[in-house]
């Protein structure tokens, strides 16, 4: 019952995540996903047992806190708040991700799932989230805006593989959240690199090596 | 033996970062290389004896590619003190931690036995590779790094989402954990097809832009365009190994399967285009570093080709693995010679490299010449077999595409080869003090050397490691 709000919230909050345009806001809201996604596994009717608070607060730390905390720390260097001119309206943006929404469902309805589990939403929310991921990364012309994206195409990945909560090896599951984090890391240290070189943020100006 | 090889680069990329001195961290550098060449020969004694429950360890497959690897790092580890020694302007610290980490990882990679292991493996040798692109410290090689990143990230997740589709077709037939990639095998009859299928295809996507097959190449020509010769050595031959060898262990799972018709009609679609992709862009390409990167997307394509081919084909793409890798790193470490020499990577200024400087020039033209297919390098070999497998197998159409295109590339690639090579002297060209030393080139003619050998002769401890691979590749646990 629970899981099913989270799920739904998490779809509605990727419209909010290709509608805003002020950086704080969308790092704000892919951070409360990051929330919920770690939330999800408690409501599942799992138990309590130490693997899964372990997850739970793991993912609650890395995607909530600690992700957001570091693209925080980014943004003060250069004074810039809003995403201004993404290569794709807001309007246009907002259908297409109502659009890949209702391809989810769609291509969902296709696969097959293990009978009786609660696992229904699952797979077209984390569809739905990892198309809004792409929509973000090709959309948006800031470095940092584009490593959102790519934080909520990892949330889509991190929802999918909630499914096998139970049987994947917690060193495998520790493993990828630290690479995501390592991952946006290394990004925080190029984009500081990228607004030292280039005075500003905008990957526009990375646009030099062609054929 | 498992530990040694993963902890050895590990712990010296420690030691090199706390190293006060570049001439220790140089010393690190290739003690280590050496000693992870002769501890992965001491361990390739045991590769068929792994245990079907061991979640890291040598199996023929792991330890050919491995071996590969291992060889090119060799090569590079032993030009990096010249080209460093030429670079005191840059920190070689974190170049050195970054390529000592490199092969920590791509020995973890390896050995993994497990498709979550090997997941990790590779997203961590992105990130470990990630500062060499940006030795340069400018805004070309920024923007490069930017791209790199973007899109390898990318596609690693797509990859991670893949195996995940892969590990849910296992949970539905009621596989048991740990998902191991023997148990994958064996069990394949009770994996779910619908999640399989689509698992794999991501896995191709997302492991394919880690490879660079087109069309998710695009970070390819500039990553190594902008790095140092020996940077892209070491991405072409070895980053893209790893990524190849991920990919090769799903393919095996899906071959199991009984899906390997419809694996291997991708992979044949795939490596086509990733042939014409290259083709086109590298006629009339003016930057040489470029020419070698799409060279580099069109030997990917070639060696996904073989596996889809199949049979005896098959065999030859991982034959081929070792040919691209070593003679890529003549090609690309005596292109960053020349483009010491020069100052520059562009065509009009870049003439007659065979008399400013005669050794890199004419490793150039030999590397160019066994790229392409001429006897009796390695490359032709593997080229030949593919082909001739192709044709006889019921692939007649791609074989002739094949061809075609290989042809193709030889006279594309030729004019720009030839020009920077021999070409007439401009009034345009810079001259800088660099003059090719024993130090910088010796290396490459190991490497070239070790080409031709191949070409000739494969020990036969190492042909039977070969086929027990290729064996691995078409489904026998």
């Amino acid at each position: 019952m629970y899981h099913d709000i989270l799920i739904t919230l998490m779809v509605l909050t990727n419209f909010t995540l290709v509608a805003t345009s002020r950086i704080h806001k969308s790092i704000q809201v892919a951070a409360f996903q990051g929330v919920l996604l770690g939330l999800l596994p408690l409501t599942l009717g799992l138990g309590f047992h130490i693997h899964i608070l372990l997850m739970a607060t793991a993912a609650v730390v890395v995607k909530g806190w600690f992700i957001p905390f570091l693209l925080r720390r980014a943004l003060t260097k250069v004074h810039i708040h809003r995403e201004v001119h993404p290569y794709i309206g807001y309007t246009v943006l907002l259908m297409l991700c109502a659009f890949g929404t209702g391809m989810s469902i769609v291509l969902a309805h296709n696969l097959p799932l293990k009978p009786g589990g609660p696992f229904a939403l699952f797979v077209p929310a984390a569809l739905a989230t990892l198309f809004t991921g792409f929509l973000l990364l090709v959309s948006r012309r800031k470095a940092i805006t584009q490593v959102v994206g790519y934080l909520v195409l990892e949330n889509g990945i991190y929802l999918f593989g909630l499914m096998l909560i139970e049987d994947m090896p917690i060193l495998v599951e520790t493993g990828v959240l630290l690479d995501l984090f390592v991952g946006i890391f290394v990004m925080g240290i190029v984009i500081n690199h990228i607004s030292v070189a280039f005075d500003s943020m905008d990957t526009r100006q990375l646009a030099e090596l062609k054929d | 033996m498992v530990w040694f090889l993963i902890l050895l680069p590990l712990i010296a990329a420690g030691a090199a970062f706390a190293s006060p001195s570049p001439k220790w961290r140089v010393r690190i550098l290739t003690t280590t290389a050496i000693l992870h060449f002769v501890g992965l020969l001491a361990a390739l004694g045991g590769y068929g004896t792994l245990p079907a429950s061991a979640w890291l360890g040598l199996d023929a497959l792991g330890g050919w590619v491995l071996l590969v690897i291992s060889v090119l790092f060799l090569v590079c580890a032993l030009y990096a003190p010249a080209y460093l020694a030429l670079r005191p302007d840059r920190d070689g610290r974190i170049f050195t931690v970054s390529l000592l980490s490199f092969l920590g990882l791509a020995s973890l990679l390896a050995q993994s036995q497990h498709p979550g292991i090997t997941w990790v493996a590779m997203e961590t040798t992105t990130l470990a590779t990630a500062p060499l692109i940006y030795f340069n410290h400018n805004r070309h090689s920024l923007e490069a790094t930017w791209k790199y990143l973007l899109i390898g990230s990318v596609g690693i997740a797509l990859a991670l989402l893949g195996t995940l589709f892969i590990a849910y077709a296992a949970n539905m037939g009621g596989v048991e954990e740990p998902l191991l990639y023997g148990r994958l095998m064996r069990e394949s009859a009770l994996l779910s097809r619908p999640w399989l299928r689509a698992g794999f295809v991501l896995v191709l996507v997302g492991y394919g832009t880690k490879m660079g097959l087109a069309p998710m190449h695009t970070w390819k020509p500039d990553a190594y365009g902008e790095t140092p010769g020996i940077v892209g050595a070491l991405l072409a031959g070895g980053v893209t190994s790893c990524a190849f060898l991920a990919l090769l262990r799903m393919y095996a799972v899906v071959a199991t399967a009984g899906e390997a018709q419809f694996a291997r009609e991708l992979l044949i679609g795939f490596g086509l285009l990733s042939m014409t992709w290259a083709m086109v862009f590298m006629v009339r390409q003016l930057d040489f570093k470029r020419l070698l990167a799409y060279s580099s997307v069109e030997h990917m394509g070639i060696l996904v080709l073989g596996i889809g081919i199949g049979g005896n084909a098959a065999r030859f793409a991982l034959f081929h693995l070792a040919a691209n890798a070593l003679v890529k790193s003549v090609l690309f470490l005596s292109a960053g010679n020349i483009h010491r020499s020069y100052a520059s990577k562009q065509l009009p200024y870049v003439t007659g490299a065979i008399r400013r400087t005669p050794v890199s020039g004419w490793l150039f033209l030999l590397g160019f010449l066994a790229i392409t297919g001429t006897p009796p390098f390695a490359p032709f070999i593997s080229e030949f077999n593919i082909a001739y497998t192709a044709l006889t197998t019921g692939h007649p159409w791609v074989g002739t595409v094949f061809l075609v295109l290989l042809g193709a590339i030889f006279l594309g690639m030729s004019d720009t080869v030839i020009k920077v090579v021999f070409g007439t002297p401009s009034a345009q060209r810079v001259r800088t003090p660099y003059k090719d030393t024993f130090a910088t080139t010796a290396p490459m003619i190991a490497a070239l050397t070790l080409a031709l050998i191949m070409g000739l002769w494969l020990p036969r401890p190492l042909q039977n490691m070969l086929q027990m691979a290729a064996a691995i590749v078409g489904g026998q646990p």
